[in-house]
């Protein structure tokens, strides 16, 4: 990736341009109901030590048996990332002491885990994709939590997300700019939710993103790395990297060397600060966990989870394009959620894509902005805004007539049909009715007649009274036609 | 049948029979047991006593043979090491740290035994945390062995780790015991202490709460006073069990159905490795012994090379520790077993901890394990352990194609005193030297008493088998058994009156 780099990601130095270089390690809570080694539940906001097995509490012992359904769910996301699904893979120890730490171990895989390379396609604005490179995915148990505001001396500890099986997703240094590593995060949310896999949560920690950040002239060899933890969200992702990069730029530009150590990005601050060097690191003594035999995954079993994989966001965007022929950036935007996109085709079925994407963002998505509400909260389905779109493709009701209706069924549901026929929202399109509101309208305007003969542009004033004197339901091509003919205007078209 | 005068002094099988045919009852038998024990206290083979444990489960099984409902351990009376978790029974592995520990569960193996109606009398003294070969490394303090030199009042170890229940098993205070062995913590004190001890095939019985110590290698088995005793409890111990994902399904023969068919026509490997420099006469002429027995007795001897042999002991010493540090980092004071007090903070929680819990043998190891496992040593120490581990299991696959099993001392000597060894901890670790290569094979092996040495001090061979090969290593140790004619019972100077 070091050959030709775009200008626009370079940042510019005090003597000279700087390229930033982005690599993630990414942790995906495995949705599963069951934990990773013990059986015990995950169900997330439960009391403190409720979700608590005996193995999860490393009670003298008690050793850990692999829940498949976990591993399923790895081999899934990995297909999903186009990854090499490894045969054999080895579940290790990687010790250390810490209260939430249980076992003073984790089990996790260090060098053979069960995903191996693969790749994910990023999204830009302009069209634009890059390629991320996936070094490896891997399978390992969450720690519990340390509480240390519960009590002014003591510390408390909850183990219900002990023993909680995570995927570690670690991408090559492919990223280069704070767009791309927020973009990546995002799309690798959007797969591991279209695969169900993992929920995505940022707020509840179930998508946990640290992020490796070095700086180097365009061209040269990789830079020394820091790696930023806690970064929780896609803004402080994007806040951190840029943070981060102009940190570093600068401690080399007055001289100074970048020194490999985790730091920790503090979001009050919009800053990050040093954690522990390298060598403070721990020395994790990584060796095979001899409770465990090795991971065999046998061919037949990746086929069959193969077969059983959605739609992916790449193949769904292509595919709208292509069936649909509306543009990438619309696709791209629809394809972010599974919801929405489902959504949309729902919506879509039968009537113009061009006139389903608008009705989509400006009536639908805009009402939901302003609520604060995700399309999957959306009080009015797809099959009855789909219902409303081809009432207005039919000519049974005009544009404004539409929005009133999706305002009626937003707040009191009902089926469109009825509604428009209830309540005589049918465009009216007999020319009598149309033509007597004309005559009103010219009867009480004369002054407005006499100045459309030298200003045409007066015109959409008529339309616009026309259409308030038949309570918006006159077909509008009709009204203009009609006044047309009446005042004696050029048939523009 | 032929049966002795107390029933204190059946055999497990003859008990079981008797029990079954109302000749005695298992609440008269196990409360002989239960004064018998109160009486060995000199002997300290005890950690924790279950008297009122075991007179329930004994009316039970009465009130189950009376139905005609009868298992088939029924009413049989056992000491358990005290490794095993033992539901609501404080269970300590020796170690202060886990002094007043009472698991809320049952492990899977005693789970077998009480299913199959056997009594527990009560926990077994140990080397903490299974680490040790003389039972001295106990936080509750030695265990004698019943054995003394001819004309001798010193007090001898009963070997270890399963110091508590050999000494139980020998001097008549149960019909059997379980045991663990990673190294040799069965066969080892069984031989010390003129017991019958097998640990079985690695993955053979569920390792399922069972204090850990070093998860690839432990393994847990019966000790007996007879090989057909040691077939009857290993048949009810052994097992797969979907808890312990290293035990392996495969179904558990009736180990006592080809007891008795010798060994005429079995080719018995004798390998040359095993003949050490320096170790007493006496072992070289029961080995010796032994295999002449196999000769007369029909069997083919074959000579053997196990050519890794030499490197057996110093991997078992690097593989061992390396897991026990990590295993035992658990017992940290923060969720259960001993929190010092008065700390200001966690690490110094840790320390004090552990300072205070661990004795000084399970803290050399677990500072051995560390150090082997750390970065930069890792290569040097573990993985060239582990392909140690690799030529050796090559050794004996190679060997078995052209033996049945394969004969060798179990021990480089006998009972030492108490205190002898104690401060040269690698003359202690020698005494592992060929128990571990079956641990670190996986293997199974039976010890067997077969004679006594120059003082009088109980002796054992050692018959270690082709994986999963159980019945014809106990068939061979019959054979041993019967040939050797091992009768010969330690007088009771601990018994108080």
């Amino acid at each position: 990736m070091s050959g030709a780099v775009e200008r626009a990601k370079l940042i510019r130095g005090k003597d000279g341009d700087w390229e930033v270089v982005i690599g993630m390690e990414v942790h995906a809570q495995v949705l599963s109901h069951a934990k990773l080694f013990s059986g015990a539940s995950t169900l997330f906001g439960s009391e403190p030590n409720t979700q608590v097995s005996f193995v999860d509490a490393a009670m003298p012992g008690m050793l850990p048996v692999i829940n498949r359904f976990c591993v399923e769910q790895a081999i899934r996301t990995g297909l999903g990332l186009k990854a090499r699904i490894n045969h054999v893979s080895i579940f290790d120890r990687k010790n250390y002491f810490y209260p939430d730490l249980p076992a003073g171990y984790q089990i996790s895989q260090y060098k053979h885990p069960i995903v191996g390379e693969g790749e994910v396609l990023l999204d830009l604005p302009g069209g634009r994709t890059v390629r991320v490179g996936i070094e490896r995915l891997h399978l390992e148990q969450d720690a519990g939590k340390s509480l240390h505001d519960q009590h002014p001396d003591l510390s408390y500890v909850d183990l219900n997300r002990s023993g909680v099986a995570l995927m570690e997703i670690v991408s090559k240094p492919d990223m280069r700019s704070s767009d791309e590593a927020s973009a990546f995060v995002k799309k690798l949310r959007a797969i591991v939710r279209y695969l169900g896999t993992c929920d995505g949560n940022m707020e509840e920690g179930s998508l946990r993103a640290d992020v490796n950040v070095s700086v180097r002239r365009p061209g040269a060899p990789l830079g020394t790395r820091c790696e930023i933890k806690n970064v929780n969200s896609m803004r402080f992702i994007a806040q951190a990297v840029e943070y981060e990069a102009r940190r570093q730029i600068a401690v080399i530009e007055d001289g100074g060397t970048i020194r490999q150590e985790t730091r920790l990005f503090d979001p009050r601050a919009g800053e990050t600060r040093s954690m522990r060097s390298k060598e403070e690191a721990h020395d994790y003594r990584y060796f095979p966990d001899p409770d465990l035999l090795p991971l065999v995954i046998e061919q037949p079993w990746i086929d069959t989870i193969a077969t059983s994989l959605p739609e992916l966001p790449d193949d769904k965007k292509a595919r709208l394009m292509q069936e649909h022929g509306i543009s990438a950036y619309d696709a791209g935007v629809l394809v972010t959620e599974r919801e929405l996109a489902d959504y949309y085709e729902e919506l879509a079925r039968d009537v113009d894509s061009k006139s389903a994407v608008n009705w989509l963002n400006n009536e639908i998505l805009g009402r939901l902005n302003r609520a604060g509400q995700s399309i999957g909260e959306c009080p009015v389905s797809a099959q009855v805004n789909n219902t409303i779109l081809k009432l207005m493709a039919e000519g049974t009701i005009s544009g404004k007539i539409a929005k009133d209706l999706l305002d009626v069924v937003w707040n009191e549901g009902g089926d469109p049909r009825a509604i428009v026929t209830e309540r005589g929202l049918t465009q009216v399109t007999d020319t009598s009715a149309i033509e007597q509101a004309i005559e009103r309208v010219i009867a009480a305007h004369p002054d407005k007649v006499e100045e459309i003969k030298h200003k045409p542009k007066l015109a959409g004033w008529f339309v616009g009274q026309v259409m308030k004197e038949t309570g918006g339901k006159a077909n509008p091509q009709a009204v203009n036609a009609l006044l047309k003919e009446r005042l004696e205007l050029p048939a523009d078209g | 049948m032929d049966l002795p005068a107390s029933p204190l002094e059946f055999t497990l099988a003859e008990a079981r029979d008797a029990l079954r045919s109302k000749a005695i009852s298992a609440s008269e038998l196990t409360a002989g047991f239960t004064k018998a024990i109160a009486a060995a206290r000199p002997l300290n083979a005890f950690i924790t006593e279950t008297s009122d444990r075991a007179a329930d489960m004994a009316a039970q099984s009465d009130r189950r043979i009376a139905s005609g409902d009868a298992r088939a351990l029924e009413g049989v009376p056992l000491a358990i090491k005290d490794l095993f978790c033992t539901k609501d029974v404080r269970t300590t592995a020796g170690s202060r740290i886990l002094e007043n520990f009472v698991p809320p569960y049952e492990s899977t193996v005693t789970e077998n035994l009480w299913n199959a109606g056997a009594v527990m009398l009560g926990k077994t003294n140990m080397d903490e945390f299974a680490m040790g070969s003389s039972n001295e490394n106990s936080w509750f303090k030695p265990v004698a062995n019943p054995w003394r030199p001819r004309n001798s009042n010193r007090t001898m170890v009963p070997g270890g780790s399963s110091g508590g229940s050999a000494a139980a098993v020998a001097a008549q205070l149960c019909l059997g015991a379980t045991g663990t062995d990673t190294g040799g913590s069965i066969r080892q004190p069984a031989a010390l202490s003129g017991i019958v001890g097998m640990k079985p095939t690695y993955g053979r019985c569920s390792r399922w709460g069972i204090v850990a110590f070093a998860s690839s290698l432990d393994q847990a088995g019966p000790m007996t006073r007879t090989v057909r005793d040691a077939a009857i409890l290993l048949g009810t111990m052994a097992g797969f069990d979907p808890k312990d994902s290293t035990s392996v399904e495969k179904d558990v023969p009736d180990y006592e159905r080809d007891l008795e068919n010798g060994v005429a026509g079995l080719r018995i490997g004798v390998p040359r490795e095993y003949r050490l420099e320096g170790a007493p006469a006496d072992i070289d002429a029961l080995w010796s012994k032994g295999v002449a027995w196999m000769r007369d007795q029909g069997a083919e001897i074959v000579d053997i090379t196990l050519p890794h042999t030499k490197y057996a002991l110093p991997a078992y010493y690097i593989v061992a520790p390396a897991e026990a540090s990590s295993n035992l980092a658990r017992y940290d004071g923060v969720r259960y077993g001993r929190r010092a007090e008065g700390v200001m903070d966690i690490t110094e929680l840790y320390e004090r901890s552990r300072a205070e819990g661990f004795g000084a043998e399970v803290q050399r190891r677990v500072l051995i394990g560390t150090y082997v496992l750390s970065a930069g040593y890792y290569d040097a120490y573990y993985v060239r352990a582990q392909k140690v581990r690799t030529m050796i299991a090559r050794d004996f696959a190679q060997a078995f194609q052209r033996c049945d099993a394969i004969l060798t001392p179990a021990t480089p000597g006998p009972a030492f005193a108490v205190g002898e060894k104690t401060a040269d901890p690698i003359a202690m670790y020698l005494n592992d030297v060929f128990t571990v290569t079956a641990n670190l094979a996986g293997l199974p092996a039976i010890s067997v008493p077969a004679g006594l040495s120059a003082d009088d001090l109980p002796l054992g061979l050692q018959v270690i088998g082709k994986a999963f090969d159980e019945a014809t290593v106990l068939r061979v140790g019959r054979a041993i058994e019967r040939a050797a004619g091992f009768v010969v019972q330690p007088s009771p100077w601990w018994r108080l009156s």
